[in-house]
């Protein structure tokens, strides 16, 4: 049994776990920390180019947003991307948190969980660094979203707990099915489709009407917790109103939800670990 | 010295158990056909196919505070399995095992170190594994790298480090966490002669700080020698719980393992109308023992038998070092020459202080007449005892030298 006891003794360990991430993970690499800037900023041009300027996509003005023409697209796109690698690297680093430290899991004692607390954390820090230098150029376009700040950390603390929660479950099952982590390509990718990150929700137009079971299909669309949370990021960073509460309590639940069931699964698995790997 | 020792462990005993093993149990799975793809599964009907291994069954025994025990047993018998339920690496299926104390292992190749990680960095991680915030690793970071004398290496990635190396700094960080009860698994045979000494004295230490450490080894001397105690395991059983050298007597007796070097290994020449039938140790108290601390007392005691009386009768012995070294050999020719023994009776060399340093020792004995001419009995190898380490805890050779340091100046 972990108890709260080995929780607070190892806060400690998750500081130098997340440390270790953080180093590591531009460690000889020239532009180091930058990358983790790049490769939004990479994903961004490429959308905007896609959509701006081939397709000819215009965001329609909502809100009270002063962003339009030609900057609206990328800065849009940013404020539901950096969110969504969050998610996504996050899930890839979680499936590895386990395999990857294999060494460690099998030679020395600690609660596991916390391998997975380290890959969020230092995730987080990224974001965190992509979000400030996205909030800067909104700012400097024009979009003041600075009094929204307390509700977006909120938010965004939430989704670490989702990532965590998403983690734990998938690292446990991989130890034992290792093509866990291919599933897992392939569905994040549907996953990213699924989710308004690439356009806004109200694209989605006459579709999300028709219904399937007596339920409209934007219903089911919104089943989709990521959705929930990039609605709010969208919604208080680019469109500048406060959420729906509903997005709110359901992105709350389903993160919730999900870290006790990762956690359970975990827990679950955990005895075996140390010998499956 | 031994009194010493004993009251250690007695006040141990009341502490109560470092460890406690109560009828542990493990089962591991061998797969058939080991195929971690969830294809494989699905097509054995969502059920791996493998069958259960018990590498552990109903394992129990206590571990007092404060000492060193050890654990031998052939290869996959079970010990390193055992280490790593103890510390919880692993979770045993049946039973439960209490530790008192804060644990520290230390388990075969490895410490859990991260490859790309330099050796200050693995230092901290490992610290913060094993419990210690930042700040008391701080404190004690330079006596880690000192004791494990990488100094130079220390911003080195590990996965550039010698295994020897590698062991060092594990061994270093484990050690110096202050662990109430180590772990330690096969591993100090890397280190190299000086690094190994340190590691004794290191040992030492935490013994006499009245901590448990438990070794897994297959150096049987260095079991003899370390331990107080000692647990043999067989096939996942335990077989025998108790002084190491008699432990490992009947291991070896048992395994067929080192039998040339054992007892009875010896050879046996002489006209046999004297005969030594049996060389004993006794330590302080008269108590016959294999093992006595340096420097504490101990008497040898040959049993004799003759065949009709024997005029004149000189008994010898001579004491090797396992390795053939000779170490000592001396005769009763000089102080004492019965005019006669006749039957069963015998003979007693009492020391105040053994001599000998740390290491385990053969004897040698013979029966003689006062001309030489005639040797009744010569044996070698009639007795392999071992010497703990004791007073000087440092001694290196055959002997230890007795004399006084004084300073002037
Ligand atoms: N993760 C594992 N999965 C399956 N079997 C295992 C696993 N780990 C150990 N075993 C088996 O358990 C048995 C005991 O192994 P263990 O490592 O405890 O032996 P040991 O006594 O330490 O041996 P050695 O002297 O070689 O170190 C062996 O038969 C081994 O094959
Ligand atoms: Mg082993």
């Amino acid at each position: 049994m972990t108890t709260l006891a080995e929780y607070r003794a190892s806060r400690e360990l998750l500081g130098n776990l997340t440390q270790r991430e953080l180093r590591g993970k531009y460690k000889r690499s020239a532009l180091g920390w930058a990358w983790s800037l790049i490769n939004p900023l990479a994903l961004a041009v490429m959308f905007t180019f896609v959509f701006g300027v081939v397709f000819q996509a215009r965001l329609a003005p909502v809100g009270n947003t002063e962003l339009e023409g030609i900057t609206a697209y990328p800065l849009f796109l940013l404020c539901g991307l950096l969110p969504w690698a969050f998610l996504a690297n996050g899930v890839n680093g979680g499936i590895g948190a386990l395999v990857a430290n294999s060494n460690l899991v099998k030679k020395v004692y600690f609660p596991r969980e916390i391998l997975l607390g380290a890959n969020t954390l230092a995730l987080l820090v990224s974001l965190l660094i992509e979000m400030s230098v996205l909030g800067v150029a909104l700012l400097l376009f024009g979009n003041v979203w600075l009094q929204f700040l307390p509700l977006i950390l909120v938010v965004v603390a939430l989704q670490s707990v989702f990532v965590t929660g998403i983690g734990l479950l998938l690292s446990a099952l991989n130890v034992y099915f290792r093509d866990v982590q291919h599933f897992v390509g392939i569905g994040l990718q549907l996953w990213f489709y699924a989710t308004p990150v690439i356009y806004p929700i109200t694209l989605l137009g006459n579709i999300a009407d028709r219904e399937f079971l007596g339920i409209s299909l934007l219903s089911y669309y919104k089943l989709n917790p990521m959705t929930a949370f990039v609605e709010m990021y969208h919604q208080m960073l680019f469109f500048l109103q406060w959420p729906d509460w509903e997005l709110f309590l359901y992105a709350t639940f389903c993160s919730f939800a999900m870290l006790a069931f990762g956690l359970y699964v975990f827990k679950k698995l955990e005895p075996r670990f140390a010998e499956e790997l | 010295m031994t009194a010493l020792v004993s009251t250690a462990r007695s006040k141990g005993r009341d502490r109560g158990a470092a460890v406690r093993v109560e009828g542990v149990s493990k089962r591991f799975r061998l797969y058939q056909e080991r195929n971690q793809t969830l294809k494989a599964a699905m097509m054995r009907g969502g059920r791996a196919t493998y069958e259960d291994f018990w590498a552990l069954r109903d394992v129990s025994f206590e571990i007092p505070t404060g000492g060193v025990f050890g654990l031998i047993g052939q290869n996959g018998s079970g010990k390193s399995t055992l280490l790593k339920c103890m510390a919880k690496i692993l979770t045993p299926d049946e039973g439960r095992i209490t530790v008192n104390g804060k644990i520290s292992a230390l388990l075969e190749l490895g410490a859990g170190f991260h490859q790309e990680l330099s050796g200050r960095e693995n230092v901290y991680l490992n610290g913060s594994i094993l419990g210690l915030s930042r700040k008391e690793i701080d404190r004690k970071f330079d006596e880690i790298v000192d004791f494990a004398g990488l100094d130079q290496f220390i911003d080195t990635p590990v996965k550039n480090y010698s295994s020897g190396m590698y062991v060092r700094l594990g061994f270093s960080v484990a050690i110096n966490v202050d662990p109430d009860v180590l772990l330690v698994d096969e591993v100090l045979a890397v280190g190299d002669e000086a690094f190994q000494r340190k590691c004794d004295e290191k040992f030492a230490d935490l013994r006499d700080a009245g901590k448990t450490i438990i070794v897994v080894s297959h150096s049987l001397s260095t079991v003899r020698t370390m331990c107080d105690e000692a647990a043999w395991l067989e096939h996942g059983v335990v077989k025998e719980i108790g002084v190491p050298g008699l432990l490992i007597e009947k291991y070896v007796e048992n395994t067929h393992v080192e039998r040339v070097a054992a007892e009875g290994g010896g050879s046996r020449w002489g006209t046999g109308q004297a005969r030594v039938e049996k060389v004993e140790l006794l330590d302080e108290h008269g108590d016959p023992v294999l093992r006595v601390r340096a420097g504490a007392p101990a008497t040898l005691r040959f049993h004799y038998e003759t065949q009709g009386p024997i005029v004149k009768p000189v008994f010898g012995f001579g004491i090797h070092r396992i390795d053939g070294t000779h170490a000592t050999g001396v005769n009763s020719r000089e102080t004492i020459v019965p005019d006669r023994i006749e039957g069963t009776g015998h003979v007693d060399f009492a020391m105040a202080a053994l001599p000998l340093v740390q290491g385990s020792y053969d004897v040698t004995v013979a029966i003689v007449d006062d001309s030489n001419l005639h040797t009744f009995d010569y044996r070698t190898k009639a007795l392999r005892f071992d010497v703990g380490s004791g007073r000087p805890r440092e001694a290196e050779g055959v002997f230890a030298i007795d004399g006084r340091w004084s300073f002037e100046s």
